[in-house]
């Protein structure tokens, strides 16, 4: 896929009417194409390589890359960092800010750098507490939350200042999204805060893994209800289980995971465990774009970086379309030159 | 302390009529705070304050008490200080992420609020960020002087 205004890799395409961010993201979500992201596990080193090599195997098959912020409150490069390097070869990152590990000063200026680094979308998160990582002993900051720091990164996009009221002169254009969980307790809550959160003005969200999808079809119909459609691009996290070992570990040990019964069963069963659980993630995904308000899928393949392509390819929501990709520039340069 | 905590939640209707009547004694009262002088009044008030809010809600005294808007569950005992919940990273059995031992703020405050009359409104509003300089100091007396300020306006 290709837009006839983009500039050399790297540079910001031109805003469009109606459009916050320079990216290709919200880009490809305003147009109403069936969006695909997923999950860049950042490097423990100080190696770019190690975070191209890591990108290079979504080649072609996903619009965005998110970048975790110490995700699960372990130690790894910053998603600042990961982003800035991701933009300079003109891949579309999401940038994951967490309220965990620092204060509203040291967020509102990783906006501003983020921005000026050629990042385009923001995901706003509260961030797991301290005790799931590496790092029990760190002291857990938590001075905004998700909302409030939706609240503050509006701010700077909208009314050009900062928390404070100081003024910016020349203002971050970012599209901004945030997290739900549908799958966890209170439930008959979770369309209400993803309300909530839209009120302090997330443009998309990704949620947690689904692997329950009458649960996910509930919640969209709520969200429907509330008029949230057209007002939010809701991109529903999935990913593949390795076996019914490794789901069983995710559901007792990661914050968060809501995994059926029928799924473990399921995978318990089966004579090649992996395999079963990229067909089950396949099959998710096609239940999944059929529920009305759906905008895309987040694929989070944590270990298993390599199965997503296969996977979103099975699945056939890109619907012959290819997603930016750096060949695609190095090859069309010259064959447009010759023409 | 956490029973009581509890009940607190249990009883939201009964505490948010209550607070509404507290409210216009500390409004009514606002001519002896100016007298004594609202600085003078800060350290009595918010010790008294503590001291009920603390057995009631575990309060921690932030200063911007948001109680009617959170099913009167302080959020300020959410681990992550979370003033806009629940995080996802709810138990299924309705507990904290962090502190299993405790059941989920804002899974307890989503409950109180349905037992409210105003609160199920004012739970659906974005809550700013908080300010910390006003840590330890009374909300009380903070509302009191807002409203009174507000009506001699």
């Amino acid at each position: 896929m290709k837009f006839d205004d983009e500039p050399v890799p790297g540079y910001p395409l031109p805003i469009l009417p109606g459009h916050t961010s320079p990216g290709r993201l919200e880009r490809v979500l305003r147009s109403g194409a069936f969006a695909v992201t997923t999950e860049l596990d950042p490097p423990d080193s100080a190696d770019p390589e190690d975070v191209y090599r890591r990108a290079r195997v979504f080649d072609g098959c996903v619009d965005a890359i998110n970048a975790t912020d110490g995700s699960g409150a372990n130690c790894h490069m910053s998603s600042l960092a990961v982003c800035a390097l991701l933009t300079r070869v003109g891949y579309a990152p999401v940038m994951q800010i967490s309220c965990r590990d620092r204060n509203r000063i040291a967020i509102q200026g990783d906006i501003l750098g983020g921005a000026a680094m050629g990042v385009c979308n923001m995901l706003c998160l509260s961030g797991d507490g301290v005790q799931a990582g590496d790092h029990p002993q760190a002291r857990p900051v938590f001075d905004l939350d998700c909302m409030s720091l939706l609240q503050i990164a509006c701010k700077l996009r909208d009314r050009h200042q900062f928390d404070s009221g100081r003024k910016l002169s020349f203002a971050p254009r970012v599209f901004f999204g945030a997290a739900a969980n549908p799958f966890v307790p209170p439930f008959e809550w979770r369309a209400q805060r993803l309300a909530k959160k839209v009120a302090a003005g997330a443009q998309f969200i990704q949620t947690q893994y689904c692997y329950d999808v009458p649960r996910l079809r509930e919640f969209m119909k709520e969200v429907e209800d509330l008029g949230l459609l057209g007002k939010v691009f809701v991109l529903v996290g999935v990913g593949p289980l390795r076996s019914a070992k490794a789901a069983e570990w995710m559901r007792t040990h990661v914050p968060g995971i809501a995994i059926p019964d029928a799924v473990i069963t399921r995978l318990a069963g089966a004579e090649q465990p992996a395999v079963e659980g990229r067909r089950l993630c396949v099959e998710l995904i096609q239940q999944i774009r059929e529920i009305r308000g759906v905008s895309g899928v987040h694929v989070m393949a944590y270990r298993q970086e390599e199965s997503v392509a296969e996977v979103i390819e099975r699945s056939g929501v890109l619907a012959g379309r290819v997603p930016w990709t750096p060949a695609r520039d190095r090859q069309s340069t010259p064959t447009e030159a010759a023409t | 302390m956490y029973a009581a905590r509890l009940w607190s939640v249990r009883h939201a209707r009964g505490l948010e009529r209550f607070y509404a009547t507290a409210e216009r004694v500390m409004v009514a009262l606002a001519p002896l705070w100016r007298r004594l002088g609202w600085q003078r009044a800060e350290k009595p008030v918010a010790a008294v304050e503590r001291i009920v809010k603390g057995f009631l809600f575990d309060c921690r005294m932030c200063g911007q008490c948001v109680l009617g808007a959170t099913g009167m569950s302080c959020p300020m005992n959410c681990p992550k200080n979370i003033r806009n919940g629940p995080c996802g990273g709810v138990r299924a059995d309705g507990r904290c992420e962090v502190e299993p031992a405790m059941r989920c703020v804002w899974v307890e405050g989503f409950a109180g609020s349905r037992r409210m009359r105003e609160g199920a409104q004012a739970i659906q509003v974005v809550q700013w960020a908080v300010d910390r300089r006003l840590q330890g100091r009374s909300s009380w007396l903070a509302v009191a002087r807002e409203k009174s300020a507000g009506r001699s306006a």
